[in-house]
């Protein structure tokens, strides 16, 4: 098996408070392979957002290791090698972007790691196709809807042409249209640019869309599998305090009523198809 | 509301041949400008820099209602200047108009006229500056301008880039403080009237959530450049890159040349 680009190795995360310290992360194993999409869900507090943050040594493990590509996260000397193998993407696009030009934006993070000025034209003019604002490269920033700024914050990642992009509920403050374009923008890295990604969200909708999910609760992992093999265990989710998919929902609470249907219907059209054969019978 | 009246720093997107000259060479000129400016002495010099003003705003394309509008919030440092030295200028002879213990010469109205002319054409040409330079330009070209001075340990990067990021949040702190007016508002804040205290009084509530949002943001885009790989000016290259073309060289010899002009007329003592 290929080396994970990604690695925890009992990972635990605490600050001190006035009396005991307090836990955020409290041992995390966790193993990434390079190419995945990978979706962390949990609830507020689950620790989410820590683990990603620990995921390009923004925070350094209390305890336990970390490793992006087998470097340990620690090593100050390789920060930079760390920081452009993973790249992070937060939640508002407001406080990511520096510049005041899309395209100067972009090039931010190539500037930083000293790339000569061709390089950088050749390497910004790619990842602002890849996310689809290439022709709006001259604009200001401020003047672009919310889904648009999240997609150039992406872009100034993928211009470092990082392996892994790890995504901190990006889509958080966007409404329904600028979620899609960030979602679709997302998947598009990953099978088209094959970028590793980590999406840490909280909607069921975009966990369901990717390869692998993980939950997380009280800063452990509860659950890792395939979507449908975690969605179907409504119960366990709802423990940690996630609402099941609508789809499932739907299929639990009719099988519920006796019906004979499937719970691993995830998608609208499995839904549908799933109760029409149902009523045809 | 005035805020979104302010246009200082403001860049007006364009081809001109002001816009396409090195930001550098722009920033020379204007500072050129300014020392002429200083120079000019007479009507004849002041002609000559109104006319090169004149000539240069046409070409911009930026529009004389434009450059009018941002005067605006100046109007009062003009007017209050003018009446000093309306007032306060010795003259030789009898006064114009002399009531109680005000006494106006006809040098006072010459200074005041030609300080108002000053004043006004000081503005005018470093507001042409940020109208047809890109605020990442013109950081860039201060950066580059006063490179020499790293060496001497001054932080010259990181003033460059803090000023690079104060523009680029200027458009959203004002949209920040229109919404969050907007909202003390809907709560029954009142922002119009009353006296000054009273006024300054009700900014508070403005104020305070605007500050703590400013400071939240800093520290998120702190992280977001750190994970971006910012480790100060060091080793750091440039996409876009400065670089005088013939054009600029023109222009700075003009520039220059426009310096000599004033000093000529002032030594010919003309007018």
């Amino acid at each position: 098996m290929e080396n994970p680009i990604l690695k925890t190795e009992h990972l635990t995360f605490s600050y001190p408070t006035e009396d005991a310290p307090k836990v955020i992360l409290d041992g995390v194993d966790l193993e990434i392979q390079a190419g995945a999409f990978v979706a962390v869900l949990g609830h507020n507090g689950s620790g989410k957002s820590t683990l990603a943050k620990h995921m390009n040594a923004i925070l350094l493990p209390s305890g336990g290791k970390v490793y992006v590509s087998g470097i340990d996260t620690a090593d100050e000397e390789r920060l930079l090698d760390i920081r452009r193998t993973v790249g992070m993407v937060f939640q508002n696009p407001d406080n990511q972007i520096v510049a005041n030009v899309v395209e100067e934006d972009c090039a931010f993070g190539p500037e930083n790691l000293g790339v000569p000025p061709d390089e950088i034209r050749t390497q910004v003019d790619a990842a602002l196709r890849a996310v689809g604002m290439y022709h709006l490269r001259d604009h200001a920033p401020h003047l672009l809807s919310g889904g648009q700024k999240q997609r150039i914050a992406i872009a100034g990642v993928l211009a470092m042409k990082p392996r892994c992009v790890v995504l901190d509920e990006p889509t958080a403050m966007l409404d329904p249209i600028g979620r899609r374009e960030v979602l679709e923008t997302v998947k598009k890295l990953n099978v088209e640019n094959e970028v590793t990604v980590v999406l840490i969200t909280h909607h069921m909708d975009e966990a369901a869309q990717a390869g692998r999910v993980i939950v997380m609760s009280d800063g452990k992992i509860v659950a890792d599998g395939a979507p449908r093999d975690i969605f179907p265990q409504v119960e366990m989710l709802r423990s940690v305090g996630l609402a099941p998919p609508e789809t499932v929902e739907l299929m639990y609470e009719l099988r519920k009523e006796g019906l004979d249907l499937p719970l691993d219907a995830l998608s609208d059209e499995e839904c549908a198809q799933a109760l029409y054969t149902l009523l045809s019978r | 509301m005035a805020l979104k009246d302010i246009t200082l720093g403001q860049y007006f997107p364009g081809d001109s041949i002001l816009h396409r000259l090195d930001p550098r060479a722009k920033i020379l000129l204007t500072v050129f400008y300014i020392v002429a400016l200083f120079m000019a002495k007479n009507i004849l010099s002041y002609s000559l820099m109104f006319a090169t003003l004149t000539g240069c705003i046409l070409v911009s394309h930026v529009g004389f209602r434009v450059l009018v509008r941002g005067m605006k919030p100046i109007l009062f440092i003009v007017v209050f200047t003018a009446i000093l030295n309306l007032f306060y200028t010795p003259g030789e002879g009898e006064p114009l108009v002399a009531f109680w213990i005000f006494k106006i010469y006809w040098e006072g109205i010459r200074t005041a006229f030609f300080m108002v002319l000053r004043i006004m054409m000081l503005i005018s040409c470093t507001f042409l500056l940020t109208y047809t330079t890109s605020p990442i330009l013109l950081t860039d070209a201060l950066e580059s301008l006063l490179g020499p001075l790293k060496k001497l340990r001054l932080p010259i990067h990181e003033l460059a880039m803090m000023m690079s990021i104060a523009l680029r949040f200027i458009p959203t702190l004002i949209e920040e403080t229109d919404k969050i007016m907007a909202a003390q508002k809907a709560r029954g804040a009142d922002f119009d009237s009353g006296n000054l205290l009273e006024k300054a009084k009700a900014l508070i509530p403005l104020l305070v959530p605007l500050f703590i949002s400013a400071f939240r943001r800093a520290d998120e885009l702190a992280v977001a450049m750190e994970c971006r790989c910012y480790h100060g000016g060091e080793g750091r290259t440039r996409m876009r890159q400065l670089k005088y073309a013939g054009r600029d060289y023109t222009a700075l010899l003009l520039g220059f040349g426009l310096c000599l002009s004033i000093w000529g007329i002032n030594l010919l003592g003309v007018f």
